[in-house]
């Protein structure tokens, strides 16, 4: 099948389609950003997508959250079709991200930035929020609830009055993985979740991400450059370099394709293996 | 725990006591009209700035146009009464009538234009622009035939005090409405532009409606308004209990809104736009929320600054005056509803009120030296304004109290349902004194 690997187990292949890309092209002015891009992904898989600086790994993410338009092609979540919708609409259909660069609400709460999150499915309008209605306090306190439960779970619990900004690195990577997750999505993309942070860092971070990922039902796509973290925990992968796939499939096979290690792994991934 | 009093009684209390004395300084004839005039002035200036906190400190979206929207309250109310005293109901019916069948035919146009992907926003400006004219016409043509002599009969009806005091509670519902129609037809456009861009476009609103308001007897069908001479006759309906019950309902509204999930999202456009966005938070609609809102509040004190003063000129609301509101804003601290509050009146207590007084005769004009020189020292210590991001107990964003709420010092403790895996990644336990509750 197109966007996939070949040779995966039929019991993952009977799985329903949650996200596919197909033939999605995007141009900058002139410059072809990504070309005829295929990605076929299945309920509850974890997979990767790697790539050289510029290869347009980002890109992709954008044109999926709908922050541009793709130029050609068909972007499609559960059969809807997502090209040209707006970027909120696409999150409230189930699909979150993080940013390569933190982006979280920096002087906010750590309980609000969660909490903005869950704007969508607040179960209450303008008037209740005027009025403070008793339904307004109701979903109020069931929101507050159910956000520091996220907390607890991404450890942040006792820090929820803290000012986002304020917090060390690693637990504003953190809190915005627990933001991605407020919104109540099905697939989660993370951009660059491991950059800057220390191999032990990282060691919790792959925890963390099959954790969320079988509590939380999720069907996870990531972006990422520490090999250690994608030839662990992805289970397949696709490598992009100027904009193309250059290769697809799983981490053993990647790793030794030669088109991959010439134009991207290099030696580290002699190192890894 | 000691036993603290609800921030919310005591803010009313204290409310209530400010309005008992005041009511009482103004009965025993204590406050002679000048310092009468000068505490209205200031609660609608307030007014007009609370809303500009609201778009610009909490929503990010840098506005000049809070004059306009201003003005367009106080002309819209103004001529209702005006005409209503004359024995003409016809502005009464136009601008209640039109202002319910606009929102109606929004709401059908909004429902309409859902149907649709990628509609630009010319095209959604044109379906609402059609649609606001549509409705007004049909006021002005239908409406105002068939409802203007049932309002006058109705309203004939009550003692000519009773339903003078209506016909004011309507007036200055309309002309809030009309500011909020406006903004939300301008806001449309506009605050698609990024945030320095609209600052301008929205200055450039002020100016429109002032060159308006300038040839309202000969552009715009309204003889009475009597253009750049200024409009006289307006009757002089504002009263202590009218200026304090609109303060009171615009910062009840706006705390209460800010408080909520929709408040939530409203800060967090200001905080990161994009991250916003792809929160899930329709910024578009949150941003024209909160424009529309902010200038329902100018609207409002528009109407009450209008009956007040008995007399209103375009000259006070000229693009120079509007800045009025952001230096207030910005002088008592963004994102502080308590520094607008209390700024704004202070504001006009010190332009209007002591310098006016207190400098030597002759030297009166010396205060606009005053103030801007006031403002460069702010600007040079205080930055972040008088207050900074201060607010009152009430007015704070309460957060909500933690599960464990039975001692004052807990152990967090780690989650239950974190595999053996996970032991790493959780925080270690850690005991935290929780002694009061911190707020931004």
């Amino acid at each position: 099948m197109k966007g996939r690997p070949d040779g995966m187990a039929p019991e993952i292949e009977a799985r329903p389609l949650l996200l596919e890309m197909e033939g999605v092209t995007h141009f900058f002015g002139n410059l072809r950003a990504v070309h005829n891009f295929d990605l076929a992904l299945r309920h509850g898989e974890l997979i990767g997508l790697i790539g050289p600086n510029g290869a347009g790994k980002t890109t992709v993410f954008n044109l999926i959250t709908g922050v541009y338009r793709a130029s050609q092609g068909d972007i499609r979540y559960k059969d809807a079709a997502l090209v040209g919708l707006p970027s909120y609409e696409i999150i409230q259909m189930g699909i979150a991200r993080t940013f390569q660069n933190i982006r979280l609400f920096a002087n906010l709460t750590v309980l609000d930035n969660v909490r903005t999150a869950y704007h969508p499915h607040a179960g209450y309008g303008l008037v209740d929020s005027v009025f403070h209605t008793k339904r307004f306090r109701e979903k109020e306190a069931e929101m507050a609830a159910q956000a520091q439960e996220f907390l607890e779970i991404f450890g942040l619990g006792a820090r929820r009055n803290d000012i986002a900004g304020s917090l060390p690195y690693g637990l504003q990577r953190r809190l915005e993985i627990a933001r991605a997750l407020a919104a109540y999505p099905r697939v989660l993309i993370l951009d660059e979740p491991a950059a800057g942070m220390n191999p032990q860092e990282i060691d919790e971070l792959m925890d963390l991400i099959h954790f969320i990922r079988d509590r939380f039902d999720l069907t996870i796509l990531l972006v990422e450059h520490r090999m250690r973290l994608v030839m662990n925990i992805c289970e397949w992968i696709t490598v992009m370099d100027f904009g193309e796939i250059i290769a697809r499939g799983f981490p053993a096979d990647v790793r030794n394709d030669p088109h991959v290690v010439e134009a991207y792994l290099g030696r580290q991934a002699v190192d890894v293996r | 725990m000691r036993q603290r009093m609800k921030p919310s009684i005591t803010f009313l209390g204290v409310g209530l006591l400010i309005f008992v004395v005041i009511q009482a300084l103004l009965s025993f004839g204590l406050l002679n009209n000048y310092w009468r005039g000068i505490i209205y002035w200031g609660a609608a200036i307030t007014m007009v700035s609370l809303g500009l906190n609201l778009i610009y400190g909490f929503n990010g979206q840098f506005s000049l146009g809070q004059y306009g929207f201003y003005a367009i309250g106080a002309y819209g109310s103004a001529d209702v009464t005006y005409r209503w005293v004359r024995g003409d109901p016809s502005a009464l019916v136009v601008v209640l009538a039109g202002s319910l069948l606009v929102l109606g035919l929004y709401a059908l146009v909004s429902a309409f234009l859902r149907r649709f992907y990628g509609v630009t926003v010319m095209a959604r400006f044109t379906f609402f622009l059609l649609a606001t004219i549509l409705a007004f016409a049909i006021a002005v043509i239908v409406l105002v035939p068939v409802l203007g002599p049932v309002f006058t009969a109705v309203l004939g009806v009550l003692p000519t005090v009773a339903s003078n005091q209506i016909v004011f509670l309507l007036a200055l519902l309309g002309g809030a409405a009309l500011a909020g129609i406006a903004s939300f037809l301008f806001g449309i456009p506009v605050l698609e532009l990024g945030s320095d861009y609209f600052g301008i476009a929205t200055l450039g609103f002020t100016i429109i409606i002032k060159v308006l308001l300038d040839n309202t007897d000969t552009i715009l069908p309204f003889p009475e308004m009597k253009g750049a001479r200024g409009m006289i006759g307006i009757p002089q309906w504002t009263t202590w209990p009218w200026v304090f019950g609109s303060l009171l309902l615009v910062v009840l509204v706006m705390r209460n809104v800010l408080h909520s999930s929709v408040g939530r999202a409203i800060v967090s456009v200001r905080e990161d736009e994009r991250a916003a966005e792809l929160v899930g938070v329709d910024v578009t609609n949150t941003k024209i929320l909160a424009f529309v809102l902010g200038s329902i509040f100018a609207g409002l004190a528009g109407g009450i600054r209008a009956h007040d003063l008995a007399f209103l000129h375009p000259q006070s609301f000229n693009f120079i005056q509007s800045f009025n509101p952001l230096i207030i804003v910005v002088f008592g601290g963004l994102a502080s509803m308590t520094g607008t509050l209390i700024t704004g009146f202070f504001w006009i207590f010190l332009l209007e009120g002591f310098l006016r007084l207190f400098l030597p005769t002759g030297f009166e004009t010396w205060r606009l030296v005053v103030y801007p020189l006031i403002l460069l020292l702010m600007m040079l210590l205080r930055p972040e304004g008088v207050f900074g991001r201060y607010e009152l107990p009430f007015l704070r964003r309460e957060m909500p109290p933690l599960p464990e709420k039975d001692s004052t010092t807990v152990v967090v403790d780690t989650p239950q349902v974190a595999p053996e895996s996970l032991t790493s990644l959780r925080m270690s336990p850690q005991v935290v004194e929780i002694t009061q509750e911190k707020t931004v």
